[in-house]
């Protein structure tokens, strides 16, 4: 667990741009590197991830469940969590300290577009992680559209999402 | 802003409740469209912070908002709040059962839901760049960040440095 713990410790300060992008990584310490569980166990948990909601870093509390029960679960999510929220911690007070800097106006301008296209980056990689195909690219373009334009409560949208998937993927 | 801390962690525990298929799209809706704790321009900015930082995006968020309105004990309870509900999902699910996510039927649907969400990412971002619908070099950098990670596969950290250069060139030029 000490081992565990050191492992997402580090992957919590690397991940930047969000922890979907260090799966592979996480895939590869628990089943290759060290030999926590078999590959087939990792795509079981990740279902689980999934299937639950919530942030799908959760998969590291799974994964902390299997080797160790509860305080293994707490500990992988601490782990993942807590070296980077402290770092949030400190440049989060900074950054609101600085609200009155004159150059804030122009990082906020400049902020917006990379921002956009980053969570454009993670829509995509969540609606089509082995690439596009005219399934989720249904799904994925009504439920952008949706999403945009209406007001609806998005859990509709996503229990179509549920529907749609049960009928075309299953 | 939030009255009290009990506001700030009723309000994220409503995020992590509701967030099947991705948690930035709830966290958008709560803090921006339902509460209204934050601007538009206002989540985009917290948002655009915690993405550069390592880390989970939204837990990121949970510390940033909840320090910026009461501290150290907002941050714990945004944070808390965020994650309480999800853990207890996800680690029941892991006691009760973990075959029936890989049944056939389940998978299906769980991916729908899962590409549904995608489309929610999407969605999101799309009402994020109502502000720069009329700047065609801000929807240049925002599609150029976009292809370089999605479609060209270019590593994060690669491409996050060099768009980040040209957005505060073009910013500072008043460009965007």
């Amino acid at each position: 667990m000490t081992q565990l713990v050191l492992y997402f410790s580090l992957f919590s300060l690397i991940s930047v741009g969000g922890v979907n992008a260090l799966m592979p990584e996480i895939h590869r310490v628990t089943v290759d590197a060290n030999h926590w569980m078999t590959s087939a166990e990792f795509t079981q948990l990740f279902a689980v991830s999934q299937a639950a909601p919530g942030p799908n870093v959760l998969i590291v509390s799974l994964i902390g469940w299997k080797l160790a029960g509860l305080p293994g679960a707490l500990a992988g999510l601490a782990a993942i969590c807590g070296p980077a929220a402290t770092l949030s911690y400190w440049v989060g007070g900074y950054w609101d300290r600085l609200r009155d800097a004159p150059w804030r106006p122009v990082v906020q301008r400049g902020i917006l577009p990379v921002t956009v296209g980053l969570v454009l980056a993670s829509g995509y990689v969540i609606a089509a992680p082995d690439g596009l195909n005219w399934h989720n690219t249904l799904i994925a373009s009504g439920s952008a559209l949706i999403m945009y334009a209406t007001r609806i409560n998005p859990l509709w949208i996503l229990f179509a999402g549920g529907a749609l998937g049960g009928l075309l993927l299953g | 802003m939030p009255r009290s801390r009990t506001e700030l962690f009723l309000g994220f525990l409503s995020i992590g409740a509701r967030a099947f298929g991705g948690v930035l799209p709830w966290t958008h809706r709560v803090l921006v469209e339902e509460r209204r704790w934050l601007t538009a321009g206002e989540f985009a900015e917290v948002l655009a912070l915690c993405q550069l930082l390592p880390g989970p995006n939204v837990a990121n968020c949970s510390v940033v908002l909840g320090r910026r309105w009461f501290g150290l004990s907002g941050a714990l309870a945004a944070f808390l709040g965020l994650f309480a509900l999800p853990f207890a999902w996800v680690i029941g699910l892991a006691v009760l059962y973990t075959d029936f996510a890989t049944y056939p039927a389940v998978r299906a649907v769980v991916s729908g839901v899962g590409i549904a969400g995608g489309g929610l990412f999407i969605g999101t971002a799309c009402k994020l760049a109502r502000p720069m619908f009329r700047k065609p070099t801000a929807l240049t950098i925002a599609a150029g960040c976009f292809i370089c990670i999605s479609i060209l596969e270019i590593s994060v950290l690669v491409v996050l440095p060099v768009v980040l250069v040209v957005a505060m060139y073009a910013a500072s030029r008043r460009l965007i």
